[in-house]
């Protein structure tokens, strides 16, 4: 039986809970959300670029129509609550309805204060709040000229810019004697002022108003010391207060906002508050971020799901209007207590103040160059102690350059630091290879000197000496190919094989006239993947294009031995299983066994000659720990045991490990089952993790454990086992398809983009056909170990040579071969 | 010093190798697509991975390791990266169809 949950106020704060109870709970809560504004959940914070002409209104919208429809929410607009009736647990609103609650949230946000000043009624007043009064403005653009912005703050001068943007002329008007000083200390606050009026701001600073002018519209402003200007268009943003008279009317507490605990709950029982309207220890938040920290723990704890609570934010800003640049974060004030470190160069119109408290970064404001915002907000929220070495926080080690920005970074570096981590490449090298090499590309550089040629990581650093060794004009941008044999593309190698009907890599380098008529150790895998992709039934496996590992079907060690890794279904194995790795480890004196992430076990240091007889001997299919193939499917033990688990993690782990085991893919694939939320299988950061949920299972993808972690997006929600396997399937075939040989899948989901992926994947009939076709390769896979063992052929690889020494007896091989030698002296 | 026969031609696949030691050194004999034979010691001269392994492209190998480019006609590392390994001459006797190592080719390593 589902409770009621009703929302009052459809904004980003009370959005965003309700995304992220959705994706915690769906199940347990039948949503309904009132909204006064006639729209869908739209971003609010963007009416400034919407006003500046950098967005359209409907690029702002964070919730179409059809959201609610496809999550079962049911949304009522253009209604106003008036009332909460909290005994009857009822909301009556002011078109008549009335809608019975269990548990109740009231996310109704701020209203702009609105100066009580005579005239404020007139024509041409207004707030800067809602898309109403953003289409108010652009329309009055049109047709009047003068506009006064009332609250020299962040909104207001968001505003002003807006309108500059419009073409009028804009005058702020600020009670204070320097701007924006809830973010800016006054030092920052002149450099914002001066390159505002650059852009054409005016500004009436220390100014109170007192009346505004005119008859049935406005026509001007005049101030408290007798002073007026002229204005068709007053746009107040002075402040915002909460809305919370509903909240004051039905005897919930209180004070500037509605006061919550750390789990967003009011005094009132089942009704809970967040955003705007919320007050938490006292505070009462106007940025989006803290809103959004209240929602994640609100849906947590309505979901049943364990919440430390909110303990409340640390507070940044940057201010974004085009041109601009303003940082502030943390307690920028100079408190007793507190010491700054400043930098202020007038000349570039750059300041950085850092606040220290007891060595530890407690605040800061940047103007002019906020590239070190994002370090500077995580060092407050880190709370790392600098003590004794405060200065390179914004210095770097060593008085150099420290920022974060790439340039600054390769200016910053010696010519003996290393660039290239993976390969031990000297930034002096590069340099060389530029100056007397004569390159003048990426690639260039990576042929002469191989920085960025194995991860790739410190391509930024390379592209950036690049352009400051030769100018950004004199670089060479080339067309990469997918090596250095070959121009074309991924797309364009696959489409020439499909149409030309190309059978083999050698086919292949030929016809498209690649420069190595072999190819290279890049490309030849790469082809005997795409080969066998589009033509799974014609196309032979070429063995001698396979990375050795995949070719012995074992892991090669450092030392030239292999490592074993039979297959260990869902990471579930029997006694029996367990004696025979241990009798083959011991018959075979295995030097290693180790226990897996993969939830499997490994016997390291085997002898490429024993491979043979191991996997005879162990009679288990190969676990595919070497190969750009699916490698496990992990799980946690779900309903089987675990008394949290609401469905057979382990069954369904094992059905899918068994449905796609030996599935050769572009880069290796990793699956994970976990039975309930609480996912202690980590399917999360699986290439493919599913996530029992009650009464049906979450499909995540495009996850990544590894040196660049990501969690998995959530693909789909399904009910059965079967809807899983065929996902799973589509997902899989659609991947191989589409993806560069090499590439995960987190980066080709991020490539490509996840709505993408979902539209490819949304029509049931296009589901079958990638199933169908995946199943077509699936079908043709044998195990490969035995495939091993039972052809001589394929055996005898394993196997060295032996030498054998000419016998003079027998003339051994020397008299047979006499002929081919008669030019050659007889041996000794 | 002599011819070393060390097995058949259909011991050996296109652009794959087989090893064999010799003289307390592991050889890699390859067979190139051309049909032709090289022999190079089975060691990278970076860290000693096995060339055998090694992905063969015309008469270049790769090693498995780190990919390091070897010209199996010289033994010579290719740039970026600078090394060389010992090669040996590969006698294949068309009418038998014999493997040999002509012993007394082998070229010396300049670098260990």
């Amino acid at each position: 039986m589902k409770r009621k949950l009703v929302m009052v106020g459809n904004g980003m704060a009370g959005v965003a809970f309700v995304e992220q109870l959705l994706k915690l709970n769906p199940n347990k809560y039948e949503i309904t959300i009132i909204g006064a504004e006639p729209h869908p959940n739209y971003n609010r914070i963007m009416l400034s670029s919407v006003l500046a002409g950098d967005a359209e209104m409907k690029d702002i919208v964070l919730n179409d129509w059809d959201w609610y429809r496809d999550n079962h929410i049911m949304l009522h607009v253009g209604h106003t609550v008036t009332q909460i009736d909290t005994a009857k647990k009822t909301v009556h609103t002011d078109q008549g309805l009335a809608v019975a609650y269990d548990e109740l949230v009231l996310a109704t946000g701020s209203l702009p204060f609105m100066l009580p000043l005579p005239g404020a009624d007139k024509e041409g007043v207004i707030a800067f709040r809602d898309i109403k009064d953003c289409n108010t403005m652009i329309e009055t653009s049109r047709k009047y000229k003068k506009a006064i912005v009332i609250g020299g703050g962040l909104l207001g001068l968001e505003a002003a810019r807006g309108l500059l943007n419009l073409n009028m002329e804009v005058s702020v008007v600020h009670i204070f004697n320097y701007l924006m000083e809830r973010q800016l200390d006054p030092t920052g606050s002149k450099m914002l002022q001066a390159e505002l009026e650059r852009q054409g701001m005016k500004f009436l600073l220390e100014k109170q108003s007192d009346t505004i002018v005119g008859k049935k519209r406005v026509t001007g402003l005049r101030f408290k010391d007798g002073t007026q200007e002229d204005a068709d268009l007053i746009v107040m943003a002075v402040g915002i207060k909460p809305n919370v008279q509903i909240a004051k009317e039905a005897g919930i507490e209180v004070n500037r906002g509605i006061v919550v605990n750390d789990v967003m709950a009011t005094s009132a029982p089942n009704v809970y508050s967040l955003g705007e309207c919320a007050e938490h220890r006292g505070i009462v938040y106007g940025l989006v971020a803290p809103l959004y920290e209240q929602g994640a723990v609100l849906a947590k704890h309505l979901a049943g799901v364990e919440t430390k609570g909110y303990a409340g934010s640390v507070l940044s800003t940057k201010l974004k209007v085009s041109g601009v640049q303003v940082f502030s974060a943390g307690q920028f004030t100079d408190e007793p207590g507190t010491k700054a470190l400043r930098v202020q160069d007038d000349l570039s119109g750059v300041y950085k103040k850092v606040v220290f408290q007891d060595g530890k970064v407690v605040g800061a404001v940047l103007f002019g160059d906020t590239a070190e915002g994002s370090k500077l907000f995580s060092l407050i929220r880190s709370g790392e102690d600098y003590t004794g070495r405060e200065r390179e926080v914004l210095f770097g080690k060593e008085g150099g350059g420290g920022a974060s920005s790439t340039a600054d970074l390769v200016e910053a570096m010696s010519g003996d630091e290393i660039v290239c981590g993976c390969n031990g490449v000297t930034k002096d090298t590069i340099v060389e290879a530029i100056k007397e090499k004569g390159c003048v590309s990426l690639g260039e550089i990576k042929a002469c000197t191989k920085a960025s040629g194995s991860c790739g990581g410190c391509k930024p650093l390379v592209e950036q000496i690049l352009a400051s060794t030769l100018g950004e004009d004199n670089v060479k941008k080339v067309k990469e190919g997918i090596c250095g044999c070959t121009e074309l593309s991924r797309d364009e190698v696959v489409e020439s094989i499909t149409r030309m009907k190309l059978k083999t890599s050698k086919e292949v380098m030929h016809v498209l006239e690649w420069r190595n008529p072999e190819g290279c150790s890049k490309c030849r895998p790469a082809l005997n993947y795409y080969l066998g992709m589009v033509f799974p039934e014609e196309h032979e496996d070429e063995l001698e294009s396979r990375f050795v590992n995949e070719r012995n079907h074992a892991n090669i060690q450092k030392d030239g031995t292999f490592s074993v890794v039979p297959r260990i279904y869902g990471g579930v194995t029997t006694p029996e299983e367990l004696k025979r790795i241990a009798d083959v480890a011991g018959k075979y004196d295995v030097p290693l066994v180790k226990i897996t992430g993969g939830q499997r076990i490994d016997l390291l240091g085997v002898k490429k000659e024993d491979l043979p007889n191991m996997w005879r001997d162990l009679d288990m299919p190969s676990g595919y720990a070497y190969g750009k193939a699916l490698r496990t499917v992990k799980t946690c033990v779900g309903n089987t045991f675990c008394r949290f688990g609401t469905q057979d993690s382990i069954g369904m782990g094992i059905a899918m490990e068994k449905r796609f085991e030996r599935l050769n893919t572009p880069a290796k694939v990793k699956l994970a089952v976990s039975g309930c939320p609480r996912n202690c299988a980590e399917a999360t950061i699986k290439d493919l993790g599913v996530v029992a949920i009650d009464g049906g299972w979450e499909i995540y993808v495009g996850g990544n454990g590894g040196t660049k972690v990501r969690a998995a997006d959530l693909l789909t929600k399904v009910k059965t086992e079967d809807e899983v396997l065929e996902w799973t399937g589509a997902y899989l075939q659609y991947y191989r398809e589409t993806a560069n040989f090499g590439e995960r899948t987190s980066e080709w989901l991020q490539r490509v983009g996840l709505a993408h992926i979902k539209a490819a994947l949304a029509d049931q009939g296009e589901r079958q056909a990638l199933v169908g076709r995946i199943e077509k390769t699936l079908d043709l896979m044998k195990d490969p170990w035995q495939q091993i063992i039972e052809s001589d052929d394929l055996r005898k690889a394993f196997d060295s040579l032996t030498a054998n020494s000419p016998d003079a007896a027998s003339g051994g091989s020397l008299n047979v071969v006499q002929g081919a030698l008669a030019e050659k002296p007889q041996a000794e | 010093m002599a011819d070393i026969h060390i097995g058949h031609l259909s011991d050996f696949a296109d652009r794959r190798a087989r090893t064999v030691q010799w003289d307390g050194t592991e050889w890699a004999v390859f067979l190139l697509s051309d049909g032709t034979f090289r022999a190079i010691e089975n060691r990278c001269p970076h860290k000693a991975g096995k060339l055998s392994e090694g992905i063969v492209c015309d008469h270049h190998v790769y090693c498995p390791l780190h990919d390091w480019k070897i010209d199996m006609n010289d033994g010579q590392v290719q740039a970026p990266d600078t090394g060389c390994v010992a090669s040996i001459e590969v006698i294949h006797h068309e009418a038998t169809g014999k493997i040999f190592l002509r012993t007394e080719s082998v070229t010396l390593k300049q670098s260990s």
